[in-house]
């Protein structure tokens, strides 16, 4: 019970973390079509960035200006990038943002150094808010969940209730029509689009002191979003955060249960040796591959239900 | 006529050219480094590179090797043995006598076969693999190669440090590990000393973790608190380690971490105020040695370091090394490979610490002094910046980590 409990929360946190990347690069999927490789390395810049500038005027500021400064790179990528690429099609805008996500890291290499750097939690929220069981629940964390509550709250208001989400809507399903009725397309594209780093950087400034802020952290967050965006469906928030709280959950009780498909197969009355075929993979333990188990899901929803969780389209 | 000329005139040119690059080569030892100089464990190899730059202008000043200096030249692997095995030929197509690798053992199993074969069609090009940190006991036992030199402890005897140093009253331990050769070496010989060692000490849980994959081990600090473990006992290096660390200290379990790698570049940033007096290091060196022991020279040797870089000096065994090849290549009389290999055997180096080390002929295994630190407030060198440093809290000698071994050596025939 006790470690369910824990494990519970932590899989809450790491899957809203998850959501917050996650939700800027389904926007800009489902809307533009991009599969955008750099949107894990704005994640990593906003988190450079906010040690930075906390370094300068403190973490308050920096969780402000450091996703603003993420969204001004982000509408200069479109407009000047990315729209140009836009007109070769599809493959070209993969390879772009795939050189561009090679680029932002060899840059952050160069400005900040190989080694993590100590970009740390305010010390305001730089004590555990409760004990549970024994374990220290960090009031960090609290403010995380706090902070990507909010987030989803304010983006799911702001497509659905706001003049701007209904174009934006629009747009997404019909542009040619949008376009028609005398709406800026492209400008609702730089927008989505500076909109989405923006949150990968907001989310890289409250993970980057919750992990470790190093050059290699947008290398390791990107396969993941995308596993998100892919499970979740194309275009559907609401999928995109049911699977990110998914994939938080998955990984965090995946180290938990101790378990192997030998230990499966012995409930039925079936003993696995030594000599049985194939051994080795049945004895591996469930934490052992547990990183791994968001991939399998991604390969089993696109053979089964290739339009995600939610999705409203095929692609 | 004329034409004929320019030809000729042209063709001295080339060759000039061509000859005096030949003799700058000439001029230097040159030294193939390859490790992850990008990608996630770029940290590591990057860290390396810069001691070992310090290292050789320092051994460079001393003379070098008989009156030619050392130089290094780095190929990036991205933890890849594939990309090692590409070093390795760059290696040999430019006849560099060495190449030196140091995180992975997977990379260095492959670099041991790698270079194996290629000595033994290539008499005449010949490679030494000096290996500055990958600990597979497997590669001084099983695949034990005459051209290849080991000088940092193997997995096996660090364990044994890290056993010895666990407190009387540490009687349950938690043991999480890398999903890999060194990991998986690391879990087998930790727990085949504390049978040997400690049999009142019981390991409550026993953990293998993909390698550079996970990005919250909270999960697995939950899991820990719930065995009750007291300790912590892990091999685990870069990210894996630094993460690990975190969390705990985030969680705040009260348990002490054992650790081989905490005190590497990175991690003490990483472990932050948090980690005071529970984290432990087995390590070669730390920059605290030499002020307790009151070795002047050391210690001015690694406060240039520090006045130079961001991060801390840990890479006292890159300094043996050096020394090693200073004397062996003099002791050899010439930079051929095969002469080197037989010098260096049995070789006995002072180390900079004033300690003995000795190379061993048997399986080419160095054994030398070992330390255990302790991370926390109130040493003289603080580690990166945190306040904290390393306290040793342990020396062991080289004499009593001489274990026994394996190998059976094949030696070239005389030629």
């Amino acid at each position: 019970m006790e470690v369910f409990v824990v494990s519970l929360l932590n899989g809450l946190v790491y899957g809203m973390l998850l959501f917050m990347l996650a939700s800027g690069l389904t926007l800009i999927l489902s809307m533009m079509g991009v599969l955008n490789f750099a949107h894990a390395s704005a994640y990593m810049l906003g988190a450079y960035f906010a040690y930075t500038i906390s370094t300068y005027i403190g973490f308050w500021p920096a969780l402000i200006i450091a996703p603003l400064l993420c969204g001004l790179i982000g509408a200069a990528i479109e407009m000047w990038g990315l729209r140009r690429v836009h007109r070769n099609g599809h493959i070209a805008e993969l390879l772009f943002t795939f050189g561009l996500a090679l680029i932002i890291e060899k840059v952050v290499q160069m400005s900040w150094g190989l080694l993590p750097v100590p970009y740390r939690v305010p010390e305001l929220l730089d004590f555990p808010l409760f004990k549970i069981y024994g374990t220290q629940f960090p009031a960090y964390r609290a403010f995380m969940l706090a902070i990507s509550a909010v987030m989803f709250g304010a983006i799911w208001l702001g497509l659905t209730r706001t003049r701007v989400g209904l174009v934006i809507q629009a747009a997404l399903t019909h542009p040619d029509m949008a376009s028609a009725l005398g709406h800026n397309v492209p400008r609702i594209f730089t927008l989505v689009f500076a909109a989405g780093t923006a949150l990968a950087g907001l989310a890289g400034v409250i993970g980057g002191n919750y992990q470790v802020t190093e050059p290699a952290m947008a290398f390791t967050m990107g396969p993941i979003v995308f596993v998100v965006v892919v499970f979740g469906g194309l275009g559907s928030l609401t999928g995109c955060f049911i699977a990110s709280i998914l994939m938080g959950l998955i990984q965090t009780f995946a180290v938990v249960f101790d378990v192997s498909l030998a230990d499966l197969l012995a409930k039925f009355g079936f003993t696995v040796t030594s000599s049985t075929p194939f051994a080795e993979v049945l004895n591996v333990t469930l934490p052992r591959v547990g990183a791994l188990l968001p991939f399998l899901l991604l390969v089993l929803i696109l053979v089964f239900r290739p339009r995600g969780l939610m999705g409203t389209r095929d692609t | 006529m004329l034409q004929g000329k320019w030809l000729t005139s042209l063709f001295g040119m080339m060759l000039a050219i061509a000859c005096g690059g030949h003799a700058w080569a000439q001029g230097t030892i040159k030294v193939a480094y390859t490790d992850p100089l990008s990608g996630p464990f770029a940290q590591v190899g990057d860290a390396n590179l810069k001691q070992m730059q310090y290292i050789i202008d320092y051994i460079n000043s001393k003379g070098g090797a008989l009156g030619k200096k050392f130089e290094l030249v780095p190929f990036d692997n991205k933890s890849q043995p594939s990309d090692a095995l590409i070093a390795l030929k760059s290696a040999t197509d430019q006849n560099m006598p060495f190449i030196m690798q140091c995180s992975g053992s997977n990379i260095a199993s492959a670099l041991i076969d790698g270079v194996n074969k290629h000595n033994d069609r290539n008499p005449d090009n010949r490679i030494i693999y000096l290996n500055c940190g990958a600990v597979a006991p497997e590669l001084t036992n099983e695949q034990c190669s005459f051209w290849h030199f080991r000088f940092d402890l193997h997995a096996g005897m660090k364990a044994e440090v890290m056993v010895r140093a666990l407190p009387k009253e540490t009687t349950k331990v938690y043991l999480i590990n890398q999903d890999y050769l060194f990991g998986q070496s690391v879990q087998r010989e930790v727990k085949n000393y504390l049978t040997k060692l400690r049999p009142d000490v019981q390991v409550v849980g026993d953990e293998l973790i993909p390698l550079g994959k996970i990005k919250d081990f909270s999960p697995y600090l939950t899991k820990i608190k719930a065995s009750g473990a007291q300790a912590l006992l892990t091999g685990n290096w870069g990210p894996d380690m630094n993460l690990l660390i975190k969390a705990g200290v985030d969680a705040g379990a009260d348990l002490r971490y054992y650790t081989f790698y905490a005190h590497l570049a990175g991690g003490p940033t990483a472990i932050g105020t948090g980690g005071d007096n529970r984290v432990l290091a087995v390590m070669s060196f730390g920059e605290n040695v030499a002020p307790e022991t009151g070795n002047k020279e050391a210690e001015d040797f690694t406060k240039g370091f520090r006045e130079k870089h961001k991060f801390d000096f840990s890479a006292a065994t890159f300094r043996t090394i050096f020394e090693y090849l200073q004397a062996a290549v003099n002791k050899a009389g010439s930079v051929d490979p095969t002469k080197i290999a037989t010098a260096m055997e049995d070789l006995q180096v002072k180390d900079f610490l004033g300690f003995d080390t000795k190379m061993r002929k048997e399986d080419h295994q160095i054994i030398s002094e070992y330390f255990v630190g302790t991370f926390k407030k109130g040493v003289k060198y603080d580690a990166e910046g945190t306040g904290l440093g390393w306290a040793t809290s342990a020396t062991i000698l080289a004499k009593d980590i001489d274990q026994p071994n394996t190998c059976k050596m094949k030696r070239p025939s005389a030629s």
